[in-house]
């Protein structure tokens, strides 16, 4: 007999989820004009967990016009009051932090570890950490009197519901501006308990709005003119329509899109920790991850041992149950994700990469896609170029540093990348000719409120996090 | 690949040092952080129950007191043989530890009294702190394999580690491994607390078994910190490791500290999810420890009762 | 050599204005030129009329010049930027007479743009070795990890100057580009060219590589779209471009996601951040 962990499943029983979910404009719950509803699924399972309203123009009409509403509030209130509301939303999320893991799993597909030990404390953090800055502002280095822009339309995407929610509106409430938020289609739900949190917490009547819907929607928020300044994350290609959208216009733009980081081991790197590097750099969260170190880039002379070490790894890792508190990896969040790394993975099958898939059993039913990398892959592969958003490495050798860089540069993305190597002048070159934003060095996959994050190039435009990520929520003298 | 061991390094200095040196470093940040994830999983129902079992079956049962007499040694083989004397199912434990001049005591009573199979353990080479001449480290090995011992757990010598003298830890082990012959099984003890980083517990971990350790161990139980989760996943690393190296496999005996079921608990869950399935038995990980024994046995008497137990409900030696 | 007679008699030697491109002085390789008068209507000069092939080599220029001029140290950058400030005092006559001759300025104003035009790269020079420091970041994250950002340069940059103040607008515009570490494509003020080309020409005696400064002339809304659309090209300064001109811009821009700014304020190290990435660095902290 062998060591088999038995299932271990964390209780539905905290969370309860109604049938149907409204809208929530001008701190209350109010059903859309149009009266029209989607619903949303347990990706894992199928099983429809409701039925979200769904936000015409006229709803986010309404929605700006709550904001514009609670700016007068929000905006003249003493700065310390402001950030005494984040500290109060803040202490509800920690309190109902088990609440908002289990739905958040339910709703995304993401393991309960995850949501339980990184999503759900992270976002607690993100509103402690801005509270702290809303009566600090004149320190945020844009000026002695920095401004709010007013109502800011946040578009927000599905891998991190309730993280990139907090990376949104935390910022934005601290410097005093007001929210029109969209959640993604297919996870609104841990975003419609934010609003349950806003009213426990008392914060004032539309300072946070909160609409449902599709794309439709989203960019019925962009293309709002009661709308100050757009926050966007998600795909480059969206971001893009987006950039165009708000051309000509006075709105401010900030953008976290989408990435094809470099993970680059060097032959001193320390081996075991880069092998979990490599796994938490491209397998964390399914891989649904805009900064995943979706490239490994291996010095050559250690690319048969690093391989083997990873491929001895990922037979460990635990595909299944996201509820079961031993999965390491979840569901695929829907159909459509799932068929895109499908694509995309057949495509470096055909193009003549070699595919290495871990040895894991698929459930029956929801959407799965197991731990995979590809070897012999090039710089012209589609899977070393394009985001697979995915479970699914591409490994590249090189040769010298130079090779590694310019390797690792060759993208029109700029989001992340990493660095494993013993030597630390060697690091420090690295990081400094990484053409990326965030730059993670014997380490990946790391996020703290007071870290920015935000790409280069195509990966975005602005910060999110710390100092400079708050001073994208300011005006100030340019 | 190199088969066997002895090929690693041929015992010069220069060349333990260039074996050494082929070894990739260790991130501390990055071991805790895995080794922490570890002990995250949760152990349930029917793994929990195979856990228990195995974890008894892994103790090394240690007294190691200068208050220990006849009569406590006598006790803990007892306790050894019929861990739980209302549960004749519960597994007998890995081996006896003791002290040198307890070893007979402890061998005869374990033989008089149906623990033939049970090995025992001499703490030899000086123990604690290895302070001694190579003459005497010999005599107290030589002296506690005359007297029944086939289990033999000596240390290093810290100071030299630490201070570059490898040559001479190295010789030492392969000195002493040649006393066990095929009497006895080394343990070779790193006293991790002592050597302080990662890096060095990994090296350390390499010099032993190129010098033909049967097993690596962790500590004395005499110095803070002892058998600490991200310390023993480095050593599950470095057998598994020197595994693919050579085909041979090394046991691992983290000792100090493990004191309860969940503790023993995530030590399995470091051997399954680091060097794997075939390290899972007594033959190649060993628990050293005292206290852990009643707390595994609580808790099998709550797996199999459905009620909580109590210290009372279980021998105290 | 000649008497003075003769010397009466001379015969001025005119310039011919050409771009500057990868620290040569090329004319447009269309051969096109246009006529720039004074501010009463007379003739002055005939400037290239940069083509999009100029521009497309321009940039080219530039992005070769990039990691040497980014790669400098900031110490190193701060003095080429007061280098240039020292060259343009040595014409700072030369400047004056031009802004004169085009924008019609009396010459006392004419010299006040010139003296500050100067004092601008001096103030921006100061600026290399500082940014990092009062912009970048140490920061306090959770977990054994030392974390910093720095601002990094962006790489190349577009620069529409200004008409006019067609010298100290285009130093406004330009000085901050430099500062952060980026190379840049000046389209030159279309009406008022001279400063441009002058400045131009103290450039290239002022240790600054060739690449790290390109200068054309010509029609910006000839080349506006064709610098928007163009993917070698990081950002762009619209400051020059009119509204309409500038909405183009930001469209075309999105397509490689360009960073775009224009300015309605005068100097500042918002400028310089503007035309600056940042770069967060993660690194355990461990034994």
């Amino acid at each position: 007999m062998t060591f088999e962990y038995s299932s271990a499943p964390e209780s539905k029983a905290i969370v309860t989820i109604d049938p149907v979910y409204k809208l929530f404009i001008g701190g209350k719950f109010v059903a859309p004009k149009g009266g029209k509803t989607f619903t949303t699924i347990n990706p894992a399972t199928e099983e429809v967990l409701a039925k979200i309203a769904y936000a015409e123009k006229s709803d986010v009409d309404k929605a700006v016009k709550a904001a514009q509403e609670g700016l007068k509030v929000w905006s003249k209130m003493a700065p310390s009051e402001r950030g005494k509301y984040l500290y109060r939303i803040a202490r509800i999320m920690q309190e109902r932090a088990r609440e908002f893991a289990v739905l958040e799993t339910m709703d995304n597909g993401k393991p309960i570890r995850e949501t339980r030990d990184i999503d759900i404390p992270l976002s607690a953090a993100h509103f402690f950490y801005h509270a702290g800055w809303a009566d600090k502002l004149e320190h945020a280095g844009v000026g002695s009197n920095p401004k709010p822009y007013g109502v800011v339309g946040q578009i927000i995407p599905w891998n991190f519901p309730l993280l990139m929610l907090a990376w949104k509106v935390a910022p934005a409430l601290a410097t005093g501006n007001s929210v029109v938020l969209k959640p993604a289609e297919t996870t609104p739900l841990t975003a419609l308990l934010f609003a349950q949190v806003c009213q426990q917490a008392e914060l004032p009547a539309g300072v946070v709005n909160i609409v449902t819907g599709d794309g439709a929607t989203g960019a019925a928020i962009v293309n709002h003119p009661g709308i100050n300044k757009i926050a966007f994350t998600g795909s480059t290609d969206v971001g893009k329509l987006i950039a165009r959208s708000v051309a000509g216009t006075d709105k401010g733009l900030t953008l976290e899109l989408g990435g094809k980081g470099a993970n680059i081991v060097f032959e001193d790197a320390p081996l075991d920790e880069t092998v979990e590097g490599i796994v938490n750099g491209i397998f964390f969260n399914q891989g649904h991850v805009c900064c995943a170190g979706s490239r490994l880039l291996v010095q050559e002379n250690i690319q048969d041992e690093l391989l083997e070490k990873l491929k001895r790894r990922m037979s460990q890792i635990r595909l299944g149950d996201p509820l079961d508190k031993n999965t390491d990896i979840g569901a695929i969040n829907s159909r459509e994700q799932l068929e895109k790394i499908t694509e995309l993975a057949i495509s470096g099958d055909t193009e003549g990469a070699e595919r290495f898939s871990a040895a894991c059993t698929i459930p029956a039913k929801g959407f799965w896609y197991p731990p995979t990398f590809f070897t012999g892959v090039t710089q012209a592969h589609r899977i070393a170029r394009e985001e697979i958003f995915g479970p699914v490495l591409s490994v590249i050798s090189f040769r010298t540093p130079q090779e590694a860089i310019e390797k690792a540069n060759n993208t029109p993305f700029g989001l992340s990348a990493g660095v494993w190597t013993d030597k630390g002048s060697r690091i420090l070159w690295t990081a400094k000719h990484l053409r990326a934003g965030v730059i993670w060095a014997n380490t990946f996959n790391k996020f703290d409120p007071a870290s920015p994050f935000g790409g280069y190039k195509e990966s975005g435009w602005g910060r999110e996090g710390g100092r400079h990520g708050l001073a994208a929520y300011l005006k100030g003298a340019k | 690949m190199v088969t066997t061991a002895g090929a690693l390094t041929d015992g010069s200095l220069s060349s333990i040092k260039g074996f050494l040196k082929t070894l990739s470093p260790v991130d501390q940040v990055g071991a805790d952080a895995r080794a922490a994830m570890l002990a995250t999983r949760s152990i349930k129902t029917a793994s929990k129950k195979w856990a228990i079992d195995m974890a008894i079956s892994m103790i090394d049962l240690t007294t190691l007191e200068g208050a220990d007499t006849d009569g406590k040694v006598k006790a803990i083989c007892n306790k050894a043989i019929r861990p739980d004397p209302t549960d004749p199912s519960v597994p007998h434990v890995g081996a006896i530890c003791v002290y040198n001049d307890m070893v007979s005591v402890a061998r005869k009573h374990l033989d008089e009294s149906g623990g033939h199979d049970i090995p025992v353990a001499a703490v030899s080479t000086a123990f604690p702190s290895g302070r001694a001449s190579l003459e005497v480290k010999e005599r107290d090995t030589k002296d506690a394999i005359a007297n029944g011992a086939t289990e033999i757990d000596m240390v290093i010598d810290r100071g030299a580690f630490l201070s570059g003298d490898l040559e001479k830890v190295f010789s030492e082990i392969v000195y002493i491994k040649s006393l066990c012959g095929d009497k006895a099984h080394l343990k070779v003890i790193l006293e991790t607390g002592e050597l302080v980083t990662y890096d060095n517990v990994r090296k350390a971990s390499f010099l032993a078994m190129a010098a033909g350790a049967d097993f690596i161990k962790t500590s004395t139980g005499k110095v803070a910190p002892a058998a600490t989760a991200p310390v023993v996943l480095v050593m599950l690393e470095a057998v598994r490791d020197f595994h693919q190296m050579t085909g041979v496999r090394i046991g691992v005996k983290p000792a100090g500290g493990i004191r309860t079921t969940k503790d023993a608990i995530k030590q399995l869950v470091l051997v399954k999810e680091t060097a794997g399935d075939e390290w899972l038995n007594p033959e190649l990980f060993r628990i050293g420890a005292s206290a852990l024994l009643n707390d595994l046995l609580m808790q099998r008497q709550k797996l199999t009762s459905g009620h909580y137990g109590g210290a009372n409900y279980v021998t105290l030696d | 050599m000649s008497n003075s007679k003769s010397r009466a008699m001379r015969l001025d030697v005119k310039k011919t204005y050409k771009l500057f491109i990868g620290g040569a002085f090329p004319r447009s390789e269309s051969g096109r030129t246009y006529e720039v008068t004074d501010s009463k209507g007379e003739f002055i000069a005939n400037p290239s009329l940069a083509s999009r092939k100029d521009l497309r080599d321009a940039v080219v220029a530039a992005r070769n010049a990039h990691s040497g001029w980014a790669g400098a140290t900031a110490f190193n950058r701060g003095q080429i930027l007061y280098r240039i400030a020292e060259m343009m005092e040595g014409r700072s006559a030369q400047f004056v007479d031009e802004i004169i001759a085009l924008e019609g300025l009396t010459p006392s104003a004419a010299k006040k743009q010139v003296e500050e035009a100067i004092d601008l790269w001096v103030w921006y020079s100061g600026w290399c070795d500082k940014i990092g420091s009062i912009y970048g970041s140490t920061n306090a994250v959770s977990g054994s990890f030392y974390n910093f950002t720095i601002p990094d340069s962006l790489g190349v940059v577009a620069v529409f100057a200004p008409a006019k103040p067609s010298l100290l607008g285009l130093v406004h515009s330009l000085a901050p580009v430099l500062a952060g570490g980026n190379t840049a494509v000046v389209i030159a003020s279309e009406k008022y060219p001279l400063s441009a080309i002058t400045l131009s020409e103290a450039i290239g005696t002022s240790d600054v590589s060739g690449g790290v400064v390109n200068i054309l002339t010509g029609s910006a809304a000839e080349l506006a779209p064709w610098a928007a659309s163009h993917m070698d090209i990081d950002g762009i300064d619209a400051t020059g471009l009119n509204s309409t001109l500038e909405k183009e811009v930001r469209i075309a821009g999105a397509d490689n996601l360009k960073r775009i700014s224009s300015f309605k304020d005068g100097a500042s190290p918002q400028r310089v951040l503007a035309f600056m990435e940042n770069k967060t660095v993660w690194h355990p902290i461990g034994v």
